[in-house]
């Protein structure tokens, strides 16, 4: 990708990353950018860096609009690899002791990854740098997603440089929203139920300092996917109502199954729960990714969560899906757990327990059925289904 | 009655102010937290917390 000119004298200097489909462990299957920014000003700052094996294309991006011994500061918003694994090549290129400016635990985590010898300056929360026509102002996140993370905003230009919030993994030549239009938000969803989900209360307290402090935003530029400048209050919108966890009239039912018992009495219950007139959809764990999950999860009123016994355990990925599900945090969600069994039949009281733990309204204790589901036990379902469905309903 | 800072993230606890978000009354001393308790703004143990000077 060549640099892109996002405003006057300021250039996204990123990356696109086509080829990764396993981000950390959250898919990616359109792949990623590594948004760096650069400012042409009296002085000169870099925003962030890229995944370091991006670094040769960072410099020269760099070196198409300035010579990078011309950078006079860098700036780490974020120290997650993804945004600072160049640093050690661009500090190396354009002078090691270059003030290097972070928030006080960028400070900290960078020197548990980098050079301890930097010429690091961490900042405090709101302090200013003056680029000559232009000031950064530093703004903490901290806990957006890392101890390290912050904002950078310019407020001659009201440009916002928020880091992974407001990010999608995408890439592609689109670089603005006005050039993708709405296809960018499921991915921007995905980011947040996967990344941002259990920050909730921290991001409704963050916009509510946003507004407090009159903040204007013309652009956002966030570190992966697109920059926000035809309606930046879109995302700022659409996290507004992510963060508060009011549920959609929609449940989800999660499964995974050995010899297809588990899942007949997934669809059953599904099949009840749309006959109330609410959203359904049975998601069989193995044949979907666990980020797809979660971005079922976020908007869901109900999560229904089903597993055969296997040696006396939950089916592993079951497991898997709880513990992943639960770390995330997702609040204001009806629970019911279900499976099929040979003969101990754990697994729904493993469910429950762990649905418990997540402080989920569990409205039923659930259906277990020996082996095959006959008739009675799929009606079982179906009306477990019916009765998920009217609390939905309310 | 000493304000503590927890070293992995930066959350400060001040007892005066206490933290009802997370169900501390204003006044509530940091010593007096359960051995088990863990940081509101990371979930890192009692122990990495620093006292602050003042
Ligand atoms: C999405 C995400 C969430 C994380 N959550 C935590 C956490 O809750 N507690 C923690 O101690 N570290 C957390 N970390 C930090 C990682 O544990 C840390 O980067 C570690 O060095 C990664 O080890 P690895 O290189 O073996 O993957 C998180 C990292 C990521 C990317
Ligand atoms: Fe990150
Ligand atoms: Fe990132």
């Amino acid at each position: 990708m060549k640099p892109i000119e996002i405003a006057k004298d300021i250039y996204d200097v990123g990356v696109n990353d086509w080829n990764i489909r396993d981000f950390h462990g959250y898919s990616t299957y359109q792949g990623t950018s590594y948004n760096a920014f650069l400012i042409v000003d009296e002085k000169i700052a870099l925003i962030d860096t890229v995944k370091k094996e991006f670094s040769d294309q960072l410099l020269e991006n760099i070196a198409k609009i300035v010579d990078p011994k011309k950078i006079d500061y860098v700036i780490s918003n974020h120290t997650e690899m993804d945004h600072s694994g160049s640093l050690p090549r661009v500090m190396h290129k354009i002078g090691e002791d270059k003030p290097l400016y972070c928030s006080k635990m960028g400070l900290k985590n960078l020197s548990r990854h980098f050079s301890q010898k930097w010429n690091y300056h961490g900042i405090a929360n709101g302090e200013e740098l003056s680029l000559g026509k232009r000031t950064l102002t530093f703004l903490e996140t901290r806990m957006l997603h890392w101890p390290d993370n912050m904002f950078t905003y310019v407020k001659e230009d009201k440009i916002l440089f928020s880091s992974d919030a407001f990010g999608q993994h995408y890439a592609g030549y689109e670089k603005f929203d006005d050039q993708i239009g709405d296809s960018i938000m499921p991915h921007a969803k995905k980011y947040f139920a996967n990344i941002l989900l259990l920050y909730s209360p921290l991001i409704l307290k963050l916009l509510e300092k946003v507004t407090e402090l009159g903040l204007e935003i013309d652009m956002i530029c966030p570190d992966h996917g697109i920059i926000w400048r035809k309606d930046p209050g879109k995302i700022i919108n659409a996290y507004a109502k992510w963060s508060s966890q009011a549920p959609e009239k929609k449940a989800v039912v999660v499964y995974d199954t050995m010899w297809h018992s588990t899942e007949a009495m997934a669809e059953a219950i599904a099949q009840g729960i749309v006959d109330e007139g609410v959203i359904a959809r049975p998601i069989h764990i193995r044949s979907s990714h666990r980020s797809e999950i979660m971005t079922e999860v976020l908007d869901a009123a109900a999560v229904i969560v089903g597993s055969p016994t296997i040696n006396n355990q939950l089916f592993p990925t079951v497991s898997d899906f709880l513990t992943y599900m639960k770390g995330l945090k997702p609040k204001n969600k009806i629970g019911a757990a279900f499976g099929s069994y040979g003969w101990s039949g754990e697994s729904v009281k493993l469910i429950n327990q762990e649905l418990e733990a997540m402080k989920f309204d569990i409205i039923d204790p659930g259906v277990k059925i020996q082996y095959i589901p006959d008739q009675d036990g799929i009606n079982a379902c179906y009306e477990l289904g019916k009765k998920i469905g009217k609390a939905i309903k309310g | 009655m000493d304000k503590y800072v927890c070293s992995m993230c930066g959350y400060i606890y001040d007892p005066k102010q206490g933290d009802m978000d997370n169900g501390i009354p204003p006044g509530t001393k940091f010593e007096d937290f359960p051995d088990d308790w863990k940081c509101p703004g990371c979930g890192a143990s009692k122990e990495k917390f620093k006292k602050m000077r003042t």
